[in-house]
């Protein structure tokens, strides 16, 4: 045996490197295809994005995102002549498929109803996920082991399956297609995640911090707010991520409790394909567009998402 | 600064009684240390000093004044942990002048008072730093800043040299004697670590399972224990002890152990017919041929200066500390001599120490139990 072949028991093998590596490459490309794909149809125009065989190649075109931001009319030919030259880049598309622009579409005021509250609602979520974690994990709570399971309890049937009470009592109270409404529910929903993650975080911070505090002439909330929330941060940010991404693609209660003014993107996208044809460019838009708010945040915080898969929920 | 008073502290966690009837006064500017084995009701005394946990019954008076039910933020004392609990999120500077924000002082104040604190403890060029990049003794320093900047009635102290290394222990324990006799601050430290105590306290209170077995100087302590707990708590190697039967009575100044006589301190009590023990430090037995009191060396412990030698006696193995140039061997016979002046005797059943000579002009020291 010679000694250049002895290896760390520890450390992973070269060729074990190898092979994880290289699935790790494939897995994150058959991953990444749908998304390209989307992203690629957002900038073809309606006749490529259904070309058979699929164009790869193919002249990049901004009607997709014309279409989701703009209602249009047929006009004639000869009307779209007798006007002045076009304004912009997507007057000058519309015009060459016979349309004019009538107005904005719907979805600018879906997009930010999204964003309203699926933020809301995360919001709601952490702050009082935070509490009551802090609560659960510092004080002796009566029957605490039975609320948590109570709190985990909710968590365990599919949230849909409580859909037509919660339609009707939405109903009763008013609450039914506003923000309001929809940012209680998805934080009711989204609580039960925040306090069991958030339980995790706040258990491995040594009470001695805020006792120190205590002590050097702190209140209990003081002392929270000044020690336990800085070191908090890597659990609370992962799970606001965890939060947003749930309410921000949620779809069954958003398509049953709002139609109108407080509707959201999920069920707002797929209503554009029938708007003159099927457009899958605007689709294709609307997706990409609605893609980019959780693709931010996640890459702002994703250190302290990888941080909270690996240590928060796994507790020690 | 301030005096310490604690009477008849009790704290039961449910059935388990972690504290039990103490009762203990701490003078203005001492340096008190409470010393036992770990679960010995030390910490638990500490922190309701501090006002962390709140007493099942008894009193706690800071400075004259009934402080047992206040918030820890109104009791004006300062605490160290274990742990130092520096905040993470804070430079040493801040961390240091943490406090003082409390307090609402301006600012400007803040700074002249951390950079004094800063410089009685050499550690104001480490002022700007960050407290997780600082070594341990370093973090000791910073945490002992925290607690003296405030100039609280008093310091409580859990076992703050427990996580450093030995060297920086030792370093530790000579900076924080030489700190409390520059500043002279009311101190209350808990430790399991009898080296520490010793050449820290001036009081000590020793613990076990929630009594105070013992309160005392260390020299006390150490030369009149009270108990057979305390005799074997504090010494390294512990006290001998060598068992005997019969009663005492009052004047006896001889006993009979394994078939020798020993001399021992006048008795001043009367004791009836029980199991007793005989207590002996290893450093007050030398090596006699003319002992009857005999043993086959077992083995030693070279230590350089002495040696540590283990006897196998009829009664059991015994410990001597014997100057290092003695040669000796496994095996050998040898008699043993006892200084009867430095002996102690207990009854067993009790672990009680029985009063002699020794303890005149001394009270009993052990703390009286409700």
């Amino acid at each position: 045996m010679s000694l250049t072949s002895a290896h760390s028991v520890v450390a992973p093998s070269a060729t074990s490197k190898r092979v994880a590596g290289t699935i790790i490459v494939l897995y994150a490309l058959i991953s990444i295809v749908p998304l390209l794909w989307i992203f690629a149809t957002s900038f073809k125009t309606p006749p490529d994005s259904i070309a058979y065989p699929p164009k790869i190649l193919f002249q990049p075109s901004l009607e997709g995102y014309c279409n989701l931001f703009s209602t249009r009319t047929r006009q004639t030919p000869e009307y779209i002549n007798s006007l002045g030259p076009a304004t912009g880049v997507c007057d000058e598309t519309v015009r060459k498929r016979n349309m004019v622009i009538a107005g904005p579409s719907n979805f600018m005021p879906r997009f930010i109803n999204s964003l309203i509250i699926a933020f809301g609602s995360t919001f709601c979520a952490v702050f009082l996920g935070t509490l009551s974690a802090y609560g659960f994990s510092r004080f002796k709570v009566p029957l605490a082991d039975d609320l948590l399971f109570f709190i985990l309890s909710t968590r365990m049937m599919p949230p849909i399956a409580v859909a037509i009470p919660i339609y009707l009592m939405y109903r009763e109270l008013g609450l039914s297609d506003t923000a309001l409404g929809m940012i209680l529910l998805y934080t009711a929903v989204n609580v039960s995640l925040a306090v069991w993650l958030l339980k995790g975080f706040i258990d491995e911070i040594p009470r001695e911090y805020e006792e120190a505090a205590m002590i050097d002439g702190y209140t209990r909330l003081q002392a929270f707010w000044r020690t336990v929330l800085p070191q908090a941060t890597t659990g609370i940010a992962a799970t606001a991520i965890f939060c947003l991404i749930f309410a921000w693609n949620e779809y069954a209660f958003a398509a049953l409790l709002t139609s109108g003014t407080a509707q959201t993107a999920p069920p707002f996208i797929p209503t554009i394909i029938g708007e003159g044809g099927q457009d899958w460019p605007a689709v294709a838009a609307g997706t990409t567009i609605f893609l980019v708010p959780i693709l931010v945040f996640t890459i702002l915080l994703r250190k302290q998402l990888l941080r909270g898969i690996t240590f928060g929920a796994v507790r020690k | 600064m301030a005096e310490i008073r604690v009477e008849h502290l009790r704290k039961a966690f449910g059935d388990f009684v972690a504290v039990q009837d103490s009762n203990f006064v701490v003078g203005d500017g001492e340096f008190f240390v409470m010393l036992g084995p770990s679960g010995c009701g030390k910490t638990t005394t500490l922190r309701m000093i501090a006002g962390l946990e709140l007493p099942t019954g008894g009193k706690i008076l800071l400075g004259g004044e009934d402080v047992t039910m206040r918030r820890a933020r109104e009791r004006d004392i300062a605490f160290v942990f274990q742990l130092f609990a520096l905040y993470p999120h804070m430079n040493v500077r801040k961390n240091i002048g943490f406090p003082l924000l409390a307090q609402g002082m301006p600012g400007i104040e803040i700074r002249q008072r951390v950079e004094e604190t800063a410089k009685l403890l050499r550690i104001d060029h480490l002022l700007n730093k960050s407290v997780s990049g600082l070594a341990g003794g370093d973090r000791q320093r910073v945490a002992l800043g925290r607690a003296i900047v405030r100039r609280p009635k008093c310091f409580l102290m859990d076992e703050p040299l427990g996580t450093l290394d030995t060297e920086f222990r030792d370093l530790m324990v000579h900076e924080l004697r030489e700190l409390h006799n520059r500043i002279h601050a009311t101190t209350v430290y808990v430790t399991h670590d009898q080296m520490e105590a010793m050449s820290m306290a001036d009081k000590i209170a020793v613990m076990n399972h929630g009594v105070i077995e013992q309160f005392g100087t260390p020299r006390e302590i150490y030369d009149r224990p009270a108990t057979m707990f305390v005799a074997d708590f504090i010494g390294s190697p512990p006290m001998n002890f060598l068992g005997f039967g019969g009663g005492l009575s009052k004047g006896a100044r001889e006993i009979v152990v394994q078939g020798a006589k020993v001399a021992v301190p006048e008795v001043r009590e009367d004791i009836a017919p029980a199991d007793m023990a005989l207590g002996i430090r290893p450093e007050h037995i030398r090596f006699d041929d003319a002992s009857k009191l005999r043993g086959a060396i077992y083995g030693t412990e070279y230590l350089g200066t002495t040696q540590i030698v283990a006897v196998e006696t009829s009664g059991g193995i015994i410990k001597a500390r014997v100057p290092a140039e003695i040669r000796l061997n496994a095996g050998d016979h040898v008699g043993l001599a006892l200084s009867s002046a430095r002996l102690s005797l207990f009854e067993k059943g009790s672990g009680r120490a029985v009063r002699t000579a020794i303890h005149d002009g001394a009270s009993q020291g052990r703390a009286h139990h409700g």
